[in-house]
């Protein structure tokens, strides 16, 4: 079980959380067409080692966070919320 | 006089009074403190079951967790539960046990002739022999084999048993796993520093090690003496670490003593959720067996086994007893029964030398040095051995009892669950876990430590580099009782196998041959992972564990690589069998799933309401015990002929409000909301980024910057997380709050051609007349003198209104407006009726807005904006949500009028009836018309209005005619809800 620390609302349980995906994608502007929107909703990378993914404090504060979690270990590097700068360590383990 | 016996009092025992048990309908007697396994053979019983392929006869092996041959099934008041090792289940009076695997009884079982046949069953046996006819299969081979083979049976319940199990969460800086020399000394030092520890151990009687040896009896109550007068530190005993789930969360299975009340009424099991900051592995180590022919007879026992039955329990493992060993820990059992004065026949070492052979020696035992035992004989138990001495010489020695000993493999489980790196011990011949010093430490024997005292330095020190790890400093170390040295000892000589005529088993639960494991590797399956699958060999309720490390080296030897490198099978959770009551613990029937009540929950139950689950809430689906069509209809049409009330709490409520509130709605919604001028109400879509409906509702203009939403019941949260998701993370400078106010409001909606008059009677300070307060208006207003606001809006199709009030006045408001409105001919309805009104108008809800229909599909794409951006936008245009065969929303009936519809039924072209066209999502009987109508998704269906299709339920035997209209069953043009 992932235990997140939220910066509102302490260290909790990941069953506080929802998770919301992938947190390396931005939504492309309005008008840059289908393929760009199809990317961004279908196109994931899958992986093995450090990603940035949301997860929602919805049992909580609701706040939307940056969780930076190692994919093998479970490892949390950084939770942030969306506007704070964050960094991916490249650490091929 | 022969086999196992209680030669005097032992450690465990907490009183001589007799404790009376049935074992397989016959009655004994043992004492309190006695396990299950102890009582046995405290009686003599030797053989307790049969094993699972070839119906051997099997005696109890081992005194702990790790048995593979002893398991029983208990029969309480509750049910029977099977699978349970006799060597864990602490007896208590009256206890009810069964052996298992056995068929009619355990001294005459049919299918022992298997045993006979075992040369024709290798592994694989199943694999190779039922592969044809493939039919067969499912018909004849696997129930004859399911009879045949496996464990206990498990009783299928209808209604859930008494809840017997808690569960309970705990927080603790460190998690000491294991109560042995290393745990105490570790939980010693970090709870004398204040540090919250909790000790864990699986055993009933804390020490490990130190509980076994008599020159450690001091020390062992001192510790715990001290530990309990240390107020940040728990200890528990009977509590089994099942699994480690990353980020310091354990889950772990205490076993509650049971007390004087009637069984069933009190909880026997504990979960515990434990969240730590680090944590000591202390886990000890399991013996382990060594594969040599008769190792499974009844009278065989691992020498770690007997020490705890003599010193534990008093119990004599046998009468004349021969010792087999590799190591020197194996000789504390020997010495031990010296010292009561009953020594064994015969010490047989691998070993050239040990110091320990010289202190046996030295209490008048025979050992035999470079020595090794070839088999042991006997038909239905241990007869004789077969020694093959330094000299080659071959000795038969007469015996009823064998320990074996051939090494101690630390218990690795839950190091590995945490990511431990596994390293080669020579001087075990064991892998030694090491955990990363982030995630705690590994301590004592588990650590690769010999010796108790050496044990009780290791958990100092691991208590120390905790301390570090956690930034403390270095820790105090207090003072400790006094503790005997360890004596000098020898390495062991790793000894896996002894080869030979006749069955050596690795794995005596599921009957595993090192001949197996050969013949695993001969037919391809050399992977450790593959042979483990193949043979079953370190599966099921043991895991493996006395012969797991035995197996994996008989398969390095056939393979001509070094064990180092063949690896271990991956050891996931749980650690040992746990029961499923043990994991749901208080969440079962009633309670698997939180309740959600409506404010006005009571009121719906004494007038009658028969519920139904909506997500989590209980909404009233009609006010009868009858949910019969005909009491549903009758309170739908009083709806359209009069009037009606209904609960609608349940609908999600968010206010949004802000200055930026209107432009943010305009992102979230397909359609406009900008534009809506207050004290109006709009009909509002959104759409997920795919361009699929999300969800509807109604959003209401209360403010220049303030707007109410309101969502399904279902999709309550999924809309308040999709709107904070996107303020957050696209609109975070915009000035937007979103509230939830969901349970703030009670809502109820008033429909029917009476419900402005029924309305009139209760609300003040607002004109309800068509000319101020037209459909889709919403204003404040007071409603049974309490302040709340109107919307007009209709689900139902008919001239009507929602009200809304703070939840906490719910009662009085409603009770009011029944009270007045009773008179003009108002009466409450249910989910039910509701649902068929809203399908004879053509709204949709959760079964047409089903994650796969876009706004185009459901008719209404004319609502979206064609300017702007919105969620969804851009993929909602795409060419694969445009028109072509998709299945778009219709209605249709039957053309038959006596003919009913039935939800999920396909829709085929009557000519070529080869393929479903759609299907029928919703239906009911028409209020006003004869007959039935119903909602259908139809590939190309906006198109089809007008044909004559065929609707067919192959599982109601139905076919009939039905036509494809608009879905809009009733008043299309809203004449009734403009009225």
């Amino acid at each position: 079980m992932l235990r997140i620390l939220c910066p509102h609302c302490g260290v909790r349980d990941e069953t506080e959380f929802r998770y919301r995906g992938d947190a390396t994608t931005a939504r492309p502007a309005a008008d840059s067409g289908e393929t760009a929107f199809a990317r961004y909703v279908y196109d994931r990378a899958n992986p093995k080692g450090w990603h940035a993914e949301w997860w929602i404090h919805v049992a909580g504060c609701r706040a939307v966070l940056r969780v930076v979690r190692h994919t093998v270990t479970h490892e949390i590097h950084s939770v942030t919320l969306p506007q704070a700068p964050f960094d991916i360590p490249v650490d091929a383990r | 006089m022969s086999g196992p016996t209680r030669i005097g009092s032992g450690l465990f025992e907490q009183s001589s009074a007799p404790v009376r048990f049935r074992f397989d309908g016959r009655i004994y007697s043992g004492r309190a403190g006695d396990t299950l396994a102890s009582a046995l053979l405290a009686n003599g019983v030797q053989v307790v079951g049969r094993s699972f392929k070839y119906h051997r006869r099997r005696g109890i092996v081992t005194a702990g967790p790790e048995e593979p041959c002893a398991l029983v099934t208990l029969i309480g008041p509750s049910g029977r539960e099977p699978n349970r090792p006799a060597t864990t289940v602490p007896l208590t009076e009256g206890l009810v046990a069964e052996s298992q695997n056995r068929w009619p009884s355990l001294r005459f079982d049919v299918l022992s002739i298997f045993g006979a046949l075992s040369r024709f069953l290798p592994a694989g046996f199943y694999y190779k022999t039922f592969m044809w006819p493939s039919f067969a299969w499912e018909r004849v081979y696997e129930p004859l084999i399911r009879r045949a083979a496996g464990l206990g049976r498990v009783q299928p319940s209808r209604s859930p048993p008494a809840s017997s199990a808690v569960t309970q969460h705990a927080h603790t800086d460190v998690l000491v796993v294991g109560a042995g020399p290393a745990g105490l000394s570790a939980a010693y030092v970090l709870g004398s520093a204040g540090l919250r520890v909790i000790v864990a151990d699986q055993d009933a009687i804390l020490g490990g090690g130190s509980a076994l040896d008599p020159d450690w009896h001091a020390w062992r109550s001192a510790l715990l003496g001290l530990l309990a007068e240390l107020p940040t530190v728990r200890v528990w005993a009977r509590t089994t670490v099942i699994g480690a789930y990353g980020h310091g969360v354990y889950g772990a299975l205490q076993t509650l003593p049971v007390g004087p009340t009637p069984a069933g009424s009190q909880p026997t099991e504990k979960l515990h959720v434990i969240r730590a900051a680090s944590t000591v592995l202390a886990t000890g180590c399991v013996e382990r067996l060594i594969a040599l022919p008769g190792n499974d007879l009844p009278g065989v026992m691992l020498a770690g086994a007997a020490l705890r039955y003599l010193v534990g329990h008093g119990i004599s493992a046998g009468h004349r007893t021969l010792l087999f060993t590799n190591n020197d820990d194996a000789y504390a059992t020997a010495i031990e029964y010296a010292r009561r004065g009953s020594p064994i026949e015969a010490i047989v070492d691998v070993r050239e030398y040990s110091p320990a052979a010289d202190r046996a020696r030295g209490a008048g035992l025979t050992v035999y040095a470079s020595a090794k035992v070839e088999a042991i004989l006997g038909d239905r138990a241990v007869r004789a051995v077969r020694v093959r001495n330094r000299e080659g010489e071959r000795l038969t020695l007469t015996v009823d009892c064998v320990l074996l000993s051939g090494g101690h493999t630390p218990a690795t489980a839950l190091a590995a669950q945490l990511g431990a790196e596994l390293r080669w011990s020579s001087s075990m011949a064991a892998f030694i876990p090491d955990l990363s010093p982030s995630i705690g430490q590994v301590a004592g024997s588990a650590h690769g430590v010999c010796g108790l005292a050496a044990a009780v330095q290791d958990g100092i020190s691991a208590a120390q580099r905790i301390a570090e790890t956690l930034q403390l400093g270095e820790l105090a170390t207090p003072d400790f009782p006094p503790m005997p040295p360890d004596a000098p000892r020898a390495d062991l000589e790793p000894c896996w196998e002894i080869t030979g005529k006749g069955k050596a088993f690795v794995d005596l639960q599921h009957d595993v041959t090192t001949a197996d494991i050969r013949l695993a590797r001969r037919e391809g399956y050399e992977h450790v992972e593959h042979m483990k699958r193949y043979t079953t060999h370190g599966m099921a309720t043991d895991q493996g564990r006395i012969g797991g490390l035995v197996g994996n080296a008989v398969l390095a030897t056939a393979r001509g690589i070094d064990i180092t490198e063949i690896g271990q099978p991956k050891a996931r959770p749980f650690l040992e069998t746990v029961p499923f009551g043990a994991l749901a613990g208080e969440e079962s029937g009633d309670r698997f799933k939180p309740k959600r009540r409506l404010p006005l929950h009571d009121w719906h139950t004494q007038h009658g309401a028969t519920f139904v689950n909506a997500g989590l809430w209980l909404r009233p689906l009609v006010y009868s015990a009858d949910t019969s069509w005909n009491t549903v209809m009758a309170e739908a049409r009083h709806v359209r002929r009069e009037a009606g009330i209904t609960d609608v709490s349940s609908l999600g409520k968010i206010e949004v409000a802000g200055s930026d509130a209107g432009a943010f709605l305009d992102f979230i919604y397909a359609n406009r909301m900008s534009s809506l001028a207050m004290g109006r109400c709009r009909y509002g879509l959104m759409l997920r980024e795919d361009g699929i409906v999300l969800d509807d509702g109604t959003v209401a203009r209360l403010g220049k910057d303030h707007f109410l939403l309101t969502t399904t019941t279902v999709n309550a949260t999924v809309v308040l997380e999709h709107l904070e998701f996107h303020r957050q993370t696209l609109y975070p400078q915009a000035d937007v709050t979103i509230t939830d106010v969901g349970d703030h409001w009670a809502q109820f909606a008033v429909a029917g051609p009476l419900s402005r008059a029924v309305l009139a009677e209760v609300v003040e300070e607002l004109d309800l007349s068509n000319e101020t307060f037209p459909f889709m208006a919403a204003a404040g207003a007071r409603i049974a003198k309490t302040p709340g606001r109107v919307f007009r809006i209709s689900f139902s199709g008919e001239l009507a209104y929602e009200v809304a009030v703070p939840a906490r006045h719910a009662l009085s408001v409603w009770s009011k407006i029944l009270e007045l409105g009773e008179p003009l001919g108002l009466k409450p309805y249910g989910l039910d009726a509701l649902n068929t009104l809203r399908i004879e108008k053509g709204h949709v809800t959760g079964a047409e807005l089903n994650g796969q229909t876009s706004a185009n599909d459901l008719g209404l794409g004319r609502l979206c904006k064609t300017v702007g951006d919105y969620i969804g936008a851009t993929l909602a245009r795409r060419p694969g949500l445009q028109g072509g065969q998709r299945l778009e929303l219709v209605g249709l009936r039957p053309t038959d009028s006596e003919q009913r519809l039935r939800n999920g039924t396909h829709l085929l072209d009557s000519e070529n009836p080869t393929a479903s066209l759609g299907y029928v999502t919703s239906c009911t009987p028409a209020t006003e018309q004869v007959g039935w109508v119903g909602l259908a998704l139809l590939s190309a269906g906006h198109s089809r209005v007008g044909q004559r299709l065929l609707a067919a339920s192959p599982m109601h035997n139905e076919a009939y005619d039905v036509e494809i209209v608009s879905p809009h069953h009733l008043d299309p043009d809203n004449i009734r809800v403009r009225a």
